[in-house]
């Protein structure tokens, strides 16, 4: 697999009227990997997005799509590009899924077998069915294998899990992780941080417009800092923890009556905050030590719960 | 899992364009007719009028016999109902569902997917003359005059009709449009010398009527069909005229999303 990168994107502006949706954002997407587009509702993921789909012009800034501009390039780009809109939109009402499949194929010079692909996606039950007549989650799968039926090299896939159901979720997943093996690399836009970090080789996370973090879902979590974790009664005074530990600790009490230390965690931290539970007649209850997860990445970067619009 | 990885393997592509044409044709076509709204727009109320009109003489038709005045007319109707209502009707919702948009990230180039949009409109008329002209045959109606003028007329009819339909599918809601290309439709029914003479209207507004797409492709094809002329070089004028506004404008401000 090729280290190259698929998408690389330098101070990227986009403003719609006067407000920047994005501002200076600079990102890459690695050849043949899934990488996960992360960030709260109006950070500037989908402007990104369709600026790279040649949708919308920069206002400044490069894009470069496989080495090409989506703009000036577009037509030598869209053979070699899929793309999955949000909710599965933009298909003929009238058209039913298998139908539809079979005729975007035909724009194709080699494309995928459709019976094959209406099979893996268990899309049966669409091929007497309009597509306004589809479920939700009917509508999304006709729509994944419509981005994938061009056997394209760069899929751009807009929240392809939204509104299944967790068993087809996963035969979702399993299917991009095929993606991945056969060498296609995978730009998922996702508010599932479980996706992510399930799936993903490299996150990106977009907050007001900018890049605030890029790297791999290890690299990410890997600032040696992990955290201890404990419930006890509300509003404890934790000045005489913080000077127990390390200067480079941090102690907060997240809501009421649950605490979360974190610092490099070593067997005298872990110590030091039972034998000050002790002093101060407190049960650690649930008491836990745990690495930083990615949600933690993205809530401490973004200041917002993950999973909250669009 | 090395059947599976083969599966996805990149092979990306576009398919030749005349490859891309037909296909794009022959999938609108298909949806064209399969939709029941459309076929009552495009055959069921061109025939029915045509039949009703034919056997009831509720219509003065002048100069004309009944059949030499009302088959021209009909196929101006389909025509009419076909690059203007439908087409604008079908755009405007491909543009509500994001079907315009969609498809700019496919190989199938946009002026390719004009094109198949005016095949596919062309296919739908070719069926309509069939089936108006094969039922005006059928009560004995014997046209006059050149194929080849009915044919010109028909295509610079469409082309008129079309710039209109696809500036207003591209400009308003698709709610709105629908609902004012059905106004649009009835109208030019009425008032485009269709199934009524121009001249029994008020002689300050025939000029107006005959300079709409409706009354100039109504009364050339009645004037080659009935009356054997050639080419009507003003209806044609009139015609080209609103193509090019038309199209003019609807480049001007269609928003593909």
């Amino acid at each position: 697999m090729s280290t190259s990168a698929a998408v690389e994107i330098e101070s990227l502006v986009k403003c719609y009227g006067r407000v920047p949706a994005v501002d200076g954002l600079s990102l890459t997407i690695p050849s043949g990997t899934i990488t996960s587009v992360l960030g709260p509702n109006g950070a500037g993921k989908t402007t990104t997005i369709e600026c790279c789909e040649g949708y919308r012009r920069p206002d400044s800034g490069t894009v470069r799509v496989l080495g090409l501009d989506p703009q000036r390039d577009a037509r030598r780009l869209r053979p070699r590009v899929g793309v999955m809109l949000q909710e599965g939109a933009g298909f003929y009402p009238g058209a039913r899924g298998v139908e539809l499949l079979s005729h975007l194929a035909r724009l194709h010079a080699t494309p995928l077998d459709v019976a094959t692909l209406v099979e893996q996606l268990e899309l049966g039950d669409t091929a007497r069915t309009p597509m306004r007549r589809l479920s939700g989650g009917q509508r999304q799968r006709v729509a994944l294998a419509a981005a994938l039926v061009g056997r394209p090299e760069l899929v751009f896939l807009d929240e392809p899990t939204a509104g299944l159901d967790p068993r087809m979720r996963r035969s979702v997943w399993d299917t991009l992780s095929e993606l991945r093996a056969a060498g296609v690399t995978v730009v998922l836009c996702t508010h599932l941080i479980e996706e992510a970090e399930r799936l993903a080789d490299h996150v990106v996370i977009i907050h007001d417009g900018q890049q605030v973090a890029q790297g791999s879902p290890a690299e990410l979590t890997e600032d040696d800092e992990s955290t201890v974790r404990f419930n006890g009664r509300p509003r404890l005074d934790l000045a005489s923890l913080r000077d127990a530990l390390p200067e480079d600790a941090s102690v907060q009490e997240v809501s009421p009556g649950t605490y979360v230390v974190a610092t490099t965690v070593d067997p005298g931290v872990l110590a030091t905050i039972t034998s000050w539970c002790a002093a101060h007649d407190v049960m650690p209850e649930g008491l836990q030590v745990g690495r930083t997860s990615l949600e933690d990445v993205f809530i401490k970067l973004t200041g917002a719960e993950p999973g909250t619009g669009s | 899992m090395t059947t599976t990885e083969r599966r996805y393997r990149p092979a990306p592509g576009a398919a030749p364009v005349w490859r891309m044409l037909v296909a794009q044709t022959a999938f609108e076509t298909r949806l064209l007719l399969r939709h029941g709204e459309q076929l009552l727009l495009t055959a069921v109320i061109p025939v029915t009028l045509l039949a009703l009109l034919a056997f009831v003489p509720v219509i003065d038709t002048g100069a004309y016999s009944r059949l030499d005045f009302l088959v021209p007319g009909i196929l101006a109707l389909a025509v009419m109902s076909t690059s203007f209502t439908s087409l604008a009707i079908a755009t405007g919702y491909e543009r509500r569902y994001g079907v315009l948009k969609r498809l700019a990230t496919t190989p199938l180039p946009r002026s390719a997917l004009l094109i198949a949009k005016a095949l596919t409109v062309l296919v739908v008329e070719a069926l309509q003359v069939t089936l108006v002209g094969g039922l005006g045959a059928a009560l004995g109606w014997r046209p006059t005059g050149s194929v080849l003028a009915v044919l010109a007329l028909i295509v610079v009819g469409t082309l008129a009709f079309a710039g209109l339909g696809f500036l207003m599918a591209g400009t308003l809601r698709a709610e709105a449009t629908l609902a004012a290309a059905n106004l649009v439709y009835l109208l030019l029914l009425v008032l485009g010398g269709i199934i009524i003479p121009l001249d029994e209207f008020p002689d300050g507004v025939q000029p107006v009527l005959m300079a709409t797409p409706a009354g100039a492709l109504a009364d050339g094809l009645r004037s080659v069909l009935a009356d054997g002329s050639g080419l009507p070089w003003s209806g044609v004028a009139i015609l080209a005229g609103w193509a090019v506004a038309g199209f003019a404008a609807a480049a001007r401000w269609f928003r593909w999303e």
